[in-house]
């Protein structure tokens, strides 16, 4: 999106093409784990939000979260995805503490949803890159490893979280495409409230498969795996060093070793992972406790009815519906909250250039600089749409200067009351008076004559130097365009 | 079907197990004798023949999104042979 | 009506039904009573729920030092789930199994009660949870009076593969009792409850049935809810019950049979009732004789008993098929591959993390503590299915090994599909032969598998078989006719047991221990 190439770097590889394919999980906002009634949220006591089925005590069984399910299945069709007759349950085996049963609940050669894809802008234009698959599993926990000298914690209390595997082709080409196609997705996840989309927090996370080829040849280099990436920021840096070190390994007469590496983002390196796990070998098979998963096909295509309105769509309408030029219709449509924000004030007031300034200036620095993205409650804002609504009416019927607006924002945000509440309190209101004007006017000309004449020896510029001393002399109320007009009139005469 | 010492090492890892020296050479030996039986169905010819993974015809029952924690949730780490406060404590894990 | 078939064995008696020569209920004698016999008595109030109770607990005293069939005795469980069966029947309410004494094998996690799986692995784990089949027995007013021994985690058919020691056979302490389930049959047989719960994999209810002189039942995949029942082979293990007679067995499917929304591979189907079924009248029934399976290797003495059952059922009017299931030969690889394919997963959460045995030193790596953890917890059987099965599924294999007996396991369930267009019930032996000798097959694993060749084909169809006590060898040993339903048939198969049983007194003997005579005496 333009918003993001704006902060982006711009990456250059010479005669190298980079190919990236990227595998995001997202974790679905479930009240409970993918098997068992455990509450998914986080936040609890070590293992408070464990029973036997999340802690794979023996002969304790799996049994399918419906909205899982249904979250997955949304997010397969919001991204034109096919959903096979049949998906199948299987089993991940590996040891690790974190993973209670020694194996993971995943999908392997039949997953829930195949092919679809993510749009993103390039500068070439809409790009399509493809999904190769959607799939179901389970998270694992979590190990603490920093508390003692000797020791690692395990907290099981998000393994069995449910999470959703989207996995695309390897048809992304640079780290700025990378990026878009993550916001891109993380829009539609929004947009369907089926995740959150905080990649800090790790409720969606990203892994690449990055490798580098000669321009103009089609075979695929070998491959590396970065995994450890936790913000947009840290993949496009992480897989522009990767593309580089692959660069460099083959010019200097190297090769690259398909590997898993680890970013590392103080440093700005990605590193082997060089486990003391001897290679994987996952011994993937049918989960025998879960039968295969055969949608409702009627249930399917009621969800299909349902789906909401996805951002592509959404900026399509913005455009239209409201004529906002299409750089801010993407940036309000790149988030799910933003633009509900948006459309709450626009239907209070309808000036939706105005509006639309307001919430990607103001509105959007104070979401970051207190951190609200992604809470996607619009409610929790310290300005309610309504209220910038009603701050950007007293605007438009003249009640107020664009200029005050700014100083009853900040007492908005400040105190929380009702903008003309504030304009009431501190007598902020426009004078539209032309008595008082003239008056006030009349006496910074008689203050300054020889301005006066000089102005009309033709020193046209001093009508700002007046404009400025009348609105000082007014405490910034006098309405501007009454100012400007008595003021020519008075200079004239 | 031959199975060699490395091959035991290698599936012994895999599964976590530890196995003595004596183990080891038993169980190969035990492995081999298996799948030397176990080859009879190489003399079967399978083509194209569905593999049955589940033998009853049911679809996956759902199970509504509701958060039922535990009763008691101690007693989920209570027999755990090693903890540090609700925490579960195991050696050093090394990346 | 109650019906008595023509009597045609030399082994049947005088009379048709469960009584005659042996009938006297003597509180000295547990194996004397049936569920149907204790029953009747409970109800009629000449007998109460904490005598029975205390009558079976002293049997347990008695003969456990010798028998071994149980892991652990509940005694205060058991006089508190007696006492309270007697409140319940003192307010004149009844119910299949209310009051009635049983065992759980050792793999149904209890409440609060260790359940170990013969494994040391499992050591001093108690779980917090309970086993559907024991809430559902628990519910219907049971006295739980142990858990019972068995091979570790289900693995074997001699139970001698118990990290706590081998159960001896009742009806000769020198020869094993079958397995997995073994230490519940043996506690039947011997009297130490009228009923008990196995599972079985791969035959694990049906052997050990066979091998003890009594009944045993493994349903059909999906009848009984899998949830607590530690998994061997979860797309293979289904629980089952053991008692003397087809009618015992009925009544206990009756009660632990059923959905459970805990279990996605539980099947919601409305039960039956089993009792009803048993109609004794088995005229113009089918009843295929699978040509592959009086095969060689077959003792004479088995396949004398066998064919002379199939005789009786002629004779009370059932109409003998020849049919054939020709990948019969193929079942045992295929079980072992599918079966220890999955334990290997199934058995990956015994890493001494969250519960049970764990064995480091100082210093050890995490690697070190998982591998010197399950070379210590893990049993040599266990240890060689493990490594099988991962075997099986690794990298290179798959396709040839894992993936080919899941094919190979489509045949063999279409073979049964088949044959269930020429006949309504299959019967065949259980096994090959009668209990063999402690020790005889412990070095030999190929040869221990064998003892399945005629049960695993059921387990791999997911199909219900039931195993009657049809005769003796000449060592007086018991030998199992097996009967073999399509899905969900299970009221043909036990209508097709019962009627036997009508015709036939060979449930109504008891071993030696139980009755003071010689091994294979008539009682």
């Amino acid at each position: 999106m333009s918003s993001s190439n704006e902060e982006s770097i711009t990456f250059e590889y010479g005669d190298w093409e980079p190919v990236i394919g990227l595998e995001v999980h997202a974790q679905l906002l479930t009240e409970s784990k993918l098997f068992c009634g455990c509450s998914a949220s986080f936040g609890a006591g070590a293992n408070a939000h464990t029973c036997p089925v999340c802690m794979g005590m023996p002969g304790v069984l799996p049994v399918l979260n419906r909205r899982a399910l249904e979250y997955a299945i949304k997010t397969a069709l919001a991204t034109g995805c096919e959903i096979p007759p049949r998906a199948r349950w299987a089993r991940k085996n590996y040891f690790y503490p974190d993973l209670p049963k020694g194996y993971q609940i995943s999908m392997y050669e039949e997953p829930l949803a195949v092919g679809g894809g993510v749009d993103i802008d390039t500068p070439d234009g809409l790009k399509r890159v493809t999904l190769t698959r959607i799939h179901m599993e389970e998270d694992a926990g979590k190990s603490i490893h920093d508390a003692h000298d000797e020791h690692s914690l395990v907290d099981l209390n998000r393994a069995g979280v449910p999470l959703m595997e989207i996995v695309s082709e390897p048809e992304i080409g640079s780290p700025v495409e990378a990026s878009a196609y993550l916001r891109s997705l993380r829009a539609v996840l929004q947009f369907l409230a089926v995740c959150d989309g905080n990649m800090e927090e790790g409720s969606m996370r990203c892994d690449a498969n990055v490798s580098v080829r000669r321009r103009g040849t089609t075979k695929l280099g070998t491959r590396t795996e970065i995994k450890n990436m936790n913000s947009f920021r840290n993949v496009e840096r992480a897989i522009d060093f990767e593309i580089r070190r692959q660069i460099d390994v083959i010019e200097t007469g190297g090769t690259i070793v398909q590997e898993t590496r680890l970013w590392d983002a103080d440093r700005g390196v990605t590193a082997s992972m060089r486990s003391k796990e001897h290679a994987h070998d996952y011994r993937y098979f049918p989960e025998p406790d879960l039968q295969p998963l055969i949608v409702d096909r009627a249930w399917i295509e009621e969800l299909r009815r349902g789906l909401p309105e996805l951002p592509r769509q959404r900026c399509a309408r913005f455009v239209t519906e409201y004529q906002l030029p299409q750089y801010d219709a993407e940036v309000l449509t790149a988030r799910r909250d933003l633009a509900e924000y948006f459309e709450a004030a626009v239907a209070q007031h309808r000036n939706p250039k105005a509006i639309s300034n307001w919430v990607m200036g103001d509105i959007l620095r104070l979401v970051r600089e207190r951190k609200l993205d992604d809470a996607l409650v619009i409610e929790d804002w310290p300005v309610r749409p309504q209220a910038l609504a009603a701050l950007i009416a007293l605007i438009d019927d003249e009640t107020i200067s664009g200029k005050i607006a700014k100083t009853v924002f900040d007492e908005m945000v400040a105190s929380g009351d009702e903008p003309a509440v504030i304009v009431e309190r501190k007598g902020l209101k426009q004078v539209t008076d032309t008595g008082a004007i003239t008056a006030a006017i009349d006496d910074v000309l008689e203050r300054h004559p020889d301005k006066v004449a000089e102005f009309r020896g033709g020193k046209d510029k001093l009508l700002g130097f007046f404009v400025g001393q009348i609105m000082k002399a007014t405490g910034g109320k006098a309405n501007p365009q009454a100012v400007n007009d008595i003021l020519r009139a008075k200079l004239a005469g | 079907m031959p199975v060699s010492l490395k091959d035991v090492d290698h599936i012994a890892l895999l599964a976590r197990l530890g196995l003595t020296d004596g183990e080891r050479a038993a169980l190969r030996d035990d492995l081999e004798s298996i799948l030397g039986y176990i080859g009879k169905l190489e003399t079967l010819d399978t083509t194209g023949i569905e593999a049955t993974a589940h033998v009853i015809d049911l679809e996956t029952p759902l199970r509504d999104d509701v958060v039922r924690n535990p009763e008691d949730a101690d007693a989920m780490v209570g027999n755990a042979p090693d903890r540090d406060r609700t925490y579960l404590r195991v050696p050093k894990i090394i990346e | 009506m109650i019906r008595n078939g023509p009597r045609l064995r030399p082994g049947a008696g005088s009379s048709g039904r469960a009584s005659s020569r042996k009938t006297s209920m003597n509180l000295s004698d547990p194996a004397s009573f049936t569920i149907a016999t204790a029953r009747s008595a409970l109800d009629r109030r000449e007998l109460s729920a904490t005598e029975l109770t205390r009558a079976v607990l002293d049997r347990v005293a008695r003969i456990e030092p010798t028998l071994h069939a149980l892991l652990a005795v509940t005694e205060s469980r058991a006089l508190a789930d007696a006492a309270a069966a007697d409140a319940r029947l003192g307010r004149g309410e009844s119910g299949a199994l209310l009051g009635i004494p049983v065992v759980l094998k050792d793999i149904f996690a209890t409440r609060g009660i260790p359940t170990t799986c013969a494994s040391r692995i499992l050591e001093g784990f108690v779980p917090p949870y309970d086993s559907d089949a024991a809430e559902r027995l628990a519910r219907a007013g049971s006295v739980l009076i142990g858990k019972a021994n068995l091979d570790e985690f289900a693995m074997g058919s001699s139970n001698e593969n118990s990290a706590y020691g081998i159960t001896r056979n009742p009806w000769d302490p020198e020869r094993v009792p079958g397995g997995s389930s073994g230490g519940s049959a043996a506690a039947v047989a011997a009297g130490e409850c009228l009923a008990s719960l196995g599972t079985d994999t791969g035959g694990s209810i049906r052997l050990p049935a066979s091998y003890c002189g009594l009944v045993g039942l493994k349903p059909t995949y999906g009848r009984v809810s899998r949830y607590g029942v530690i998994a061997y082979a979860s797309s293979l293990d289904q629980v089952g019950p053991f008692a003397w007679t087809v009618a015992d067995v009925a009544a206990v499917l009756g009660v632990i049979a059923g959905h459970d929304p805990r279990d996605s591979t539980s099947v919601p189907r409305p039960v039956p009732d089993y009792g009803a079924a048993l109609t004794g009248d088995v005229r113009g029934l089918r009843i295929g004789i699978p040509r592959e399976y009086f095969a060689d290797g077959i003792a004479p003495d088995v396949e004398r008993a066998t064919r002379d059952a199939i005789g009786v059922l002629e004779g009370s009017g059932a109409r003998i098929v020849e049919i054939g299931l020709p990948h019969t030969e193929y079942a045992i690889a295929t079980y072992y591959l599918v079966a220890t394919a999955e334990a290997s997963s199934n058995l990956a959460r015994y890493d001494g993390v969250r519960f049970g045995l764990r064995r480091a030193s100082a210093g050890d790596s995490l690697v070190d503590m998982y591998r010197h953890t399950r070379d210590a917890g893990f049993g040599a059987e266990v240890k060689r299915r493990i490594l099988l099965g991962t075997y099986a599924l690794s990298a290179g294999y798959y396709d040839a090994y894992y993936l080919k007996a899941l094919q190979v396991r489509t045949l063999i369930r279409r073979d049964f599909l088949q044959a269930f267009e020429h006949c309504d019930v299959i019967a065949a032996p259980t096994a090959p032969t009668t209990a063999f000798r402690l020790g005889e097959k412990v070095s030999d694993p190929l040869a221990m598998y064998l003892s399945d060749i005629f049960t695993t084909s059921v387990n791999l169809a997911g199909l219900p078989g039931l195993s009657v006590p049809c005769g003796f060898d000449r060592d007086g040993l018991p030998i199992g006719l097996q009967l073999i339903a399509p899905a969900f048939a299970e009221e043909t198969a036990l209508r097709v047991g019962d009627a036997y049983q009508r015709a036939t007194q060979w449930h109504l003997r008891r071993p030696a221990e139980s009755t003071g005579n010689a091994p294979g005496t008539t009682a």
